[in-house]
């Protein structure tokens, strides 16, 4: 487990501590001889994070996913998860993985409670003795309980959305895979399925969660991996990626001419000036803000406020791929 | 999957004999409770209700019906009320029964493709050979009930509209109306199982595409180009090795004694196709990557 990281960046030293949930080597995919979808992914997941999975639509996550669970054969390269071959352990493995891939998908001519049913019955390592009790755990977990007996065909994208995330949850799970779990919803809604997925880490679940939105993988992720056109581009720890990026250290003040000259003064490259906002990289780590803040003063300048910004995973991403997040890869 | 590939790393998952048999219950409920099986099903009960009702308006007047056209066994109907059994999956069985089935065949697996529920019924997990056999064991039990239905519906209307009792065989014997009975309960489950080659054609055809409406349509196309293809003196060779070739040989049941060859020949044939075609389903389910 020491060389993980083997053709991938790797953001920090942390994270390497916990057995790996998830591990790939060299995983490819390319259809129909075509460029590949996925190009020689190392990718790997400790257990106990809340992993997030990040990059542009057409970048190869889903398709990632799809392999992990067994769905699509890789054309090269191999996948662990939960220690197991995949697909070939797919039997053993894939009880223990709740998982929502793409949007949820209901039977539309059944119940909420009956399309739960339905896909306990598929797994046979399910007890028929205890369905009926998950099932409405399972409703009662994602706040569903309340429609469990409409048809789900009259259900919102969001109501379909938590249908799929309990049925992810029908059986405690080892491992989530949870693909854009958030969409459709309200922000409500947002912030219950976070609080949810939180609450399920803490229980010790894995989580692995792909997502168009950084705060999101901000706010509920403690690792993240980023892709684009295929290839892994980096894997770590959320807080060493997003350190990666240095942040900016900003001044808001009605003389910005002023402040602006006494940075340079002081040493500060990457200067910018927006108004009464003027903003320089970051200072190395041995320079004293305040020594920087007194001498602004001294020099006449008022200042309304000096801080330094901590750069944001969208920073760290964009610096990453050199592109905006919306571009397709 | 064998055992050795169960890796001792994966934690070991109870595993019971019965609780694998859920998924089966799980389809059958589902494909018998579908609006659209229902939907089917009361076509192919309103069958026998016209024949019924379209003899007895004909032979009212005392003309008696006329000719020798239509379906086999129309004649005998006035006289015999279990003749309308005959009549009605004689009626049936080249296209209405076909069609249902292939209906519900070539939906079986495109239509959770479409429906994008196939990929969480495989990560469920369903495993891809137990669901394609549960699949395959719905249809099955879909073309017993379907024909069971065509046979009851006649049976009751046959019984309503028309005196029942002694059959005459086509031999020419007669026969008393319990043994009738058990002959035409023969003649439905030999119907049935004249579908079963045709349903496995309609399960391959159903793991070809993702669209349950192009799976069904080419299921049934097949049907009525194969029907076309047996009816052409040109292709004569190529007969017997027809799935519909044999089908209307169930009537040799009908013969006193009964003449098995022709029926043997086409549960021969069935099975052929169904081992063929169930293969063909099975090596292209197991393989392919779902990407829907």
């Amino acid at each position: 487990m020491t060389d993980t990281a083997a053709g991938t960046r790797v953001a920090g030293p942390g994270g390497e501590t916990a057995a790996a949930v998830i591990e790939t080597r060299g995983l490819t995919k390319r259809y129909r001889g075509g460029r590949p979808a996925v190009d020689g992914l190392d990718l790997r997941v400790p257990g106990g994070s809340v992993f997030g999975f990040l990059g542009p639509n057409g970048s190869g996550k889903t398709t990632t996913i799809r392999m992990l669970l067994g769905l699509i054969d890789p054309s090269a390269g191999t996948a662990r998860v939960l220690g197991s071959p995949m697909p070939a352990a797919a039997r053993t493995v894939l009880p223990h993985v709740g998982a929502l891939i793409e949007g949820p998908a209901p039977y539309g001519f059944l119940t909420g409670r009956d399309n739960l049913v339905r896909y306990d019955s598929a797994d046979a390592a399910a007890d028929p003795r205890t369905r009926r009790a998950r099932v409405d755990r399972a409703l009662e977990r994602v706040g569903l309980a309340a429609a469990a007996g409409k048809k789900a065909k009259a259900y919102s994208l969001g109501m379909k959305q938590r249908l799929g995330l309990a049925a992810a949850l029908l059986q405690p799970r080892r491992l989530l895979v949870l693909d854009e779990p958030t969409n459709g919803l309200d922000p409500q809604g947002m912030r219950e399925i976070r609080s949810l997925i939180r609450e399920l880490a803490a229980e010790g679940t894995t989580v692995f969660l792909s997502s168009h939105l950084l705060d999101e993988i901000e706010q509920v992720c403690t690792h993240a991996a980023v892709m684009a056109r295929g290839r892994l581009l980096v894997q770590g720890p959320v807080a060493d990626l997003a350190a990666g990026a240095r942040g900016r250290l900003a001044v808001t003040t009605p003389d910005p001419g002023a402040a602006a000259r006494i940075l340079g003064e002081h040493g500060a490259t990457g200067l910018l000036t927006d108004g009464d906002r003027v903003s320089a990289d970051a200072p190395p780590g041995g320079v004293e803000l305040a020594d920087l803040n007194a001498a602004l003063v001294r020099g006449g300048v008022r200042v309304r406020s000096f801080g330094v910004e901590r750069a944001s995973l969208e920073d760290a991403f964009v610096a990453l791929t050199g592109e905006g997040f919306d571009v397709a890869g | 999957m064998s055992q050795a590939e169960s890796v001792a790393a994966a934690p070991r998952v109870p595993r019971r004999a019965l609780w694998t048999l859920g998924i089966l219950r799980s389809e059958l409920t589902m494909t018998l409770r579908r609006g659209r099986t229902l939907a089917l099903l009361a076509v192919l009960a309103a069958v026998p209700v016209l024949v019924g009702i379209a003899v007895r308006i004909e032979t009212g007047d005392g003309s008696g019906p006329g000719g020798g056209g239509g379906p086999a066994f129309l004649a005998q109907i006035t006289n015999n009320g279990l003749f309308l059994v005959f009549a009605a999956l004689s009626a049936t069985l080249p296209v209405f029964l076909p069609m249902a089935v292939g209906v519900v065949a070539g939906d079986s697996v495109a239509g959770e493709a479409s429906g994008g529920t196939l990929r969480y019924l495989l990560v469920a997990p369903a495993g891809r050979t137990r669901l394609l056999v549960a699949k395959y064991a719905s249809v099955l039990v879909f073309c017993l009930v379907a024909t069971a239905v065509v046979a009851v519906s006649a049976l009751a209307v046959g019984a309503a509209l028309f005196p029942v009792g002694e059959v005459t065989t086509i031999s020419g014997t007669r026969i008393g109306f319990g043994e009738g009975l058990l002959r035409a309960g023969l003649i439905a489950v030999v119907v049935a199982a004249s579908l079963t080659g045709f349903a496995a054609l309609g399960l391959f055809v159903s793991t070809l595409t993702d669209s349950g409406i192009a799976a069904m349509a080419a299921t049934v196309g097949v049907l009525i180009t194969v029907q076309i293809l047996d009816t052409m003196p040109q292709l004569e060779g190529i007969h017997p090795y027809l799935f519909p070739h044999y089908w209307l040989s169930f009537t040799d049941l009908l013969r006193d004694p009964v003449r098995w060859d022709e029926i043997v020949g086409n549960l021969g044939l069935q099975a052929v196709y169904a081992a063929v075609f169930g293969s063909a389903a099975w090596a292209r389910f197991t393989t392919r990557d779902i990407t829907v």
